[in-house]
Order: C-alpha cells, then sequence, then structure tokens
C-alpha cells in the first residue's frame, strides 16, 4: 500500500438534482519522498482533490488514507500551501511562520521555536524581511513565507495549491528553483497541483493530467525520467521533455479535453425597417412602426463545456 | 505650493463656512427670527462659561467644561457597558446561524427604538436605587441604544472572514481560544472598531436626551435648565459645545479605527 492512497474518491456539489460531480473516480498511490504533479485545466477540481487530501473537504464517496490512516479532518502532518498564499495580514513574516511551530511543536522550549522559525525563515531567504507584514512584501516573497510555514511544522506531506499561478513568469521561474533546491534538501513527500505542464516536468517525479470537469478524473500516469538537478535551460533540450510534454498535452486536448456541447438559446433580432414617418402622428391614424418589429429566434451554437 | 493648498483646504475654506453662517445667523437674528439670540448676544451671555470653563458656582451653574465631563463620563460608562455586552453579542451572532436566526428579528425591532422610549423604562427599573435611579436609568438607555452598532458591525465582520484565515486555523489544528484570539478577533476588528466608532456616536446622542429628562448637571441638563430659565443663548452654547465634543469623539475614533485597519 502506497503512502498516500487515493481509492475511487468522487466528489460533487449543489443539492440533489442539480448536483454536479466535480471528480469521479481518483485513483492514486505516491510512495514516500516521491514529487507528484497533477496537470489540469482550471476549474476541473483540482483544488477540490487537494482540499480533499488536506482533509478540508469530506470525499463523496471513496477514501483517502495517508500512512494507512484514513483522513477525516485537517491537521498539521499535511501542510499545505494555498494559491492566494494565506498568510494571516496582522501578523508580520516571524509571527506567521511561528504560529504554525507553536502549534505543531508546543513542548518545545521557546529558544528551541525561535531558532526553528528563523531557520527557515532563512531557508527562504527572507531573514531581512522578517518583521514585515504580508501587505508590505511582494507576491513572490509572500508565496515563501507561505512555503516556509508548511516547511516548519515538518509535515509527512506537503500540499501545493498552484502555489505560483498568481506570480508574474519570472518571479514563477526563481520560486520553482528553489522548490526544487529546498526538496533537494530533505526530499519530503510534495503533491504539486499546476497548470503549467513546464513546471510540473522541471519538479517533478511524475505527472498525472487531469481531464477536464465535469466528473474530471486522473490519466495515466507519466514518469519524468530526466536525471536531477535539473537545469532549466538545458532541459528544454532534453529529449524527452519534449516527448513528455506532448504526451501530457496530448492527453488533456484529446481524451481528457474539453468535451463539445450545444446549446440553444434565443436570438433577439433588432427592429428591422425603421418607422413609416408618412403616418401622421396622432391618435387616430395606424401605428406608424417599426414595421418589422424585434424577431425572436432559436440558435443553436456549439460551446467548449 | 503645497502648503498654501493645504492652508486653503484645512483653514480658509472651513473658516469662509463658518463666516457665513455667522453672518446668516446675525441676519436671521434681526430679522425673521427676533426670538433667536444673535451670534454676539450668544457671546457675551456665554463668556463667563467659556472662558471660566471649570468653574462651579452651583449645582447647575458651572463652567461648560466641567459640564461637558460630567457628561463623557456618563458616557464613557454607558459606552463601556455597551460594548462590554454588544461585542459578545456581536461575535455569537456571526458565528452561529441558529443564533441568528433566533435572535435576529428581535434585535432588529429593538434597534430602531428612540432613546426617548427607553429611559422611562430604565428609571423605572431602577426604581429601588433611590438616588441613583437617575444615573442608572440613564446609564441604561445608553448601553441599549449604543450596543446595536457594535452587535450588528461585529456580526457582519465576523461573517467576512475570509476562509483563506480559517483554513490556516483548521489546518494547524488552533484551539478554539487560540483560534479566537489568533484569527477571528483579529480578523474582525477593522470591523468592531467601525461599529465602535457609530456606537460612541449614538452614545453622546443619548447623554443629552437622557440628561434633559433626568435633570442631571451635564450639557444635555444645562442646556434643558436654561431653557426653562429662559436663557436662550446658553441653549445655543450647548448646542455648539455637544457638536464639537462629537466631532472630536469621532475623529479620535476614526484615527484608533485606522490603526486597526490591517489588509
Amino acid at each position: 500500500m502506497s503512502f498516500l492512497e487515493l481509492k475511487n474518491v468522487s466528489k460533487g456539489f449543489g443539492p440533489a438534482g442539480t448536483r454536479t460531480e466535480v471528480l469521479r473516480d481518483i485513483n492514486l498511490g505516491i510512495e514516500k519522498g516521491e514529487f507528484v504533479a497533477i496537470v489540469g485545466y482550471s476549474g476541473a477540481g483540482k483544488t477540490t482533490l487537494i482540499s480533499m487530501i488536506a482533509g478540508l473537504v469530506k470525499p463523496d464517496a471513496g477514501s483517502i488514507t495517508l500512512n494507512d490512516l484514513e483522513i477525516t479532518a485537517p491537521g498539521p502532518d499535511r501542510a499545505i500551501v494555498f494559491q492566494n498564499y494565506s498568510l494571516l495580514p496582522w501578523m508580520n513574516v516571524y509571527e506567521n511562520i511561528f504560529l504554525a511551530v507553536d502549534q505543531v511543536f508546543p513542548n518545545w522550549a521557546p529558544a528551541k521555536k525561535q531558532q526553528h522559525t528563523e531557520k527557515y525563515i532563512e531557508m527562504v531567504n527572507l531573514t531581512p524581511a522578517r518583521e514585515k507584514l504580508p501587505r508590505e512584501l511582494s507576491g513572490g516573497m509572500r508565496q515563501r513565507v507561505s512555503v516556509a510555514r508548511a516547511l516548519a511544522t515538518d509535515p509527512q506531506i506537503l500540499l501545493l495549491d498552484e502555489p505560483l499561478s498568481a506570480l508574474d513568469a519570472l518571479t514563477r521561474a526563481t520560486l520553482q528553483d528553489e522548490i526544487e533546491r529546498i526538496w533537494e534538501q530533505d526530499k519530503k513527500t510534495v503533491f504539486l497541483i499546476t497548470n503549467d505542464v513546464d513546471e510540473g516536468i522541471l519538479l517533478a517525479d511524475r505527472i498525472i493530467p487531469l481531464s477536464a470537469g465535469p466528473g474530471a478524473t486522473l490519466g495515466p500516469s507519466i514518469t519524468v525520467d530526466i536525471p536531477r538537478p535539473r537545469d532549466r535551460k538545458a532541459i528544454n533540450h532534453h529529449p524527452r521533455f519534449r516527448e513528455i510534454r506532448r504526451e501530457v498535452i496530448d492527453y488533456l486536448l484529446g481524451v481528457g479535453g474539453k468535451k463539445h456541447a450545444t446549446v440553444t438559446r434565443k436570438l433577439h433580432l433588432p427592429d428591422l425597417e425603421p418607422e413609416d414617418l408618412n403616418v401622421p402622428r396622432n391618435f387616430f391614424s395606424p401605428r406608424r412602426g417599426p414595421i418589422r418589429r424585434t424577431e425572436v429566434k432559436q440558435e443553436t451554437v456549439e460551446i467548449d463545456a | 505650493m503645497n502648503i498654501s493648498k493645504f492652508k486653503l483646504d484645512w483653514l480658509i475654506l472651513p473658516l469662509c463656512g463658518a463666516i457665513v453662517v455667522l453672518v446668516l445667523w446675525h441676519v436671521a437674528s434681526s430679522t425673521v427670527a427676533k426670538e433667536l439670540p444673535s451670534p454676539v448676544k450668544t457671546w457675551t451671555a456665554s463668556k463667563d462659561y467659556i472662558l471660566k470653563p471649570f468653574e462651579k458656582r452651583g449645582e447647575m451653574d458651572q463652567g461648560i467644561l466641567r459640564f461637558t465631563w460630567y457628561s463623557l463620563i456618563l458616557v464613557a460608562k454607558g459606552y463601556a457597558i455597551a460594548l462590554i455586552i454588544g461585542t459578545p453579542i456581536g461575535f455569537f451572532l456571526g458565528l452561529s446561524k441558529v443564533f441568528t436566526k433566533t435572535f435576529d428579528p428581535i434585535i432588529q425591532v429593538l434597534r430602531p427604538v428612540s432613546p426617548l422610549a427607553w429611559l422611562p423604562l430604565g428609571l423605572v427599573l431602577f426604581l429601588g436605587a433611590g438616588k441613583q435611579a437617575s444615573e442608572l436609568g440613564a446609564l441604561f438607555t445608553i448601553a441599549i441604544c449604543a450596543m446595536w452598532p457594535t452587535v450588528l458591525n461585529t456580526a457582519v465582520g465576523v461573517r467576512a472572514i475570509p476562509q483563506d484565515y480559517l483554513n490556516v486555523a483548521k489546518v494547524l489544528k488552533l484551539s478554539r481560544t487560540k483560534t479566537l484570539f489568533k484569527v477571528l478577533i483579529p480578523a474582525t476588528l477593522p470591523y468592531m472598531f467601525t461599529g465602535f466608532r457609530l456606537s460612541l456616536g449614538i452614545a453622546w446622542l443619548v447623554i443629552v436626551a437622557a440628561e434633559m429628562l433626568t435633570g442631571r448637571p451635564g450639557v444635555g441638563g444645562f442646556l434643558w435648565q436654561e431653557y426653562n430659565a429662559l436663557i436662550y443663548e446658553h441653549i445655543i452654547l450647548c448646542i455648539l459645545t455637544i457638536g464639537i465634543v462629537g466631532f472630536i469623539l469621532d475623529r479620535l475614533m476614526s484615527l484608533v479605527e485606522k490603526r486597526f485597519k490591517t489588509a
């Protein structure tokens, strides 16, 4: 049995009747120390998937186990880095991380807690900004605080929910390198969700595409057999890079791609012929127009579901 | 350039406004409203109270700041009671849907009731307190009238806490007390202080009514007494004092409020 195991997990939202199934039959096993990336469309249910692993959302069917223990509630053994950082705005960098450290290691001496916090602030290169409030930091710095907070609790698995998608391309590249560097240090189990295939290939051991919703499900698992450490410039020329990339994209555009659907909708055609100015404007004469009034027609179009 | 602009915006223009109003007041007092004391008459009749603001000549004949001080003390007490009762109620309303559904209608019914309607009830409630009855009745009225903005704003603030912050608390498994003090209260503070500011405004409104009806020494009590004594200049003095003090209180609270704006 795998370290983290999802078995036939399904999840839907909405009241019975109009309920839409977001995720269907998710089966996944992640080994200890593995870095797995899930790539998929936005709105496919990626965040729902990671929230279920975090324990913030309960699956409708199926089971999720970590270390053979069923996940029923959130806990610090599964640290999560949210897309929108989720730092507490009234606490500075140090306090945000210390809150987590203090909570997870209540029995440590104060000096040890402090030292531990400082260590992780340094790990993400934020020591000069330790007294700053989140609103005084750039997006990239905030996300680093969030990563440091997650790592400082020494979790069994690190859940990254599109951690870099709110950042500009350059900052994203720097942080990708930084995540790779940190991961090389302590080889934590990481579950990364992203909409960027290249990011997945650069960081992960395995990439799994998630098909488009509703009823999204996982595609075939693709092993990224490119040796580490991976250099972002060199990797572009690696023959496997393009193959993996094509495989993932083919799946996302093909089988797992967006389903086409047709809808019929009402079309309102505007007044075509203007009013007849020769008809006098008074109470007794016939209506001046317009002669052809708004027409309502049915139209059938194909849309991306 | 900037300094002169600043002077124009914050000194010269407001002064012009005040002068216009003074002129209108003067014209009105000498033409249409003969009973209205003119600005000059108001000043001559009031200058004793303004220039010796802390003098005490008798129970109902004291310097204007001394009266203001009495009123402020009473307001402070009533306001403190309003906050102490109102904030927790607001938290319960924000946190529990059942609590909201149970008590929201009754709150909406009690909220628009005028202080003038509460005061007699307050006096009746504390009838047994003897000499203290008027003070306790006034406190009751201030507290119950000033409470609502705090209650409602706190409730709105608690409901508006972003799910992200609550998720942080859940993932870290913070205890209930820790969640309250590290997440809920800091996240609600800006809303709470908006409520506190509005509550203070209402408390200051209520004090005047309460003092008028109970005849306690204070700005409102003085105003009513001078009306009965036919010294109309002092009514205007009281009105201006009430306005200025209210304005200062509001400014102070908005400074505090700004300090607590987080995100």
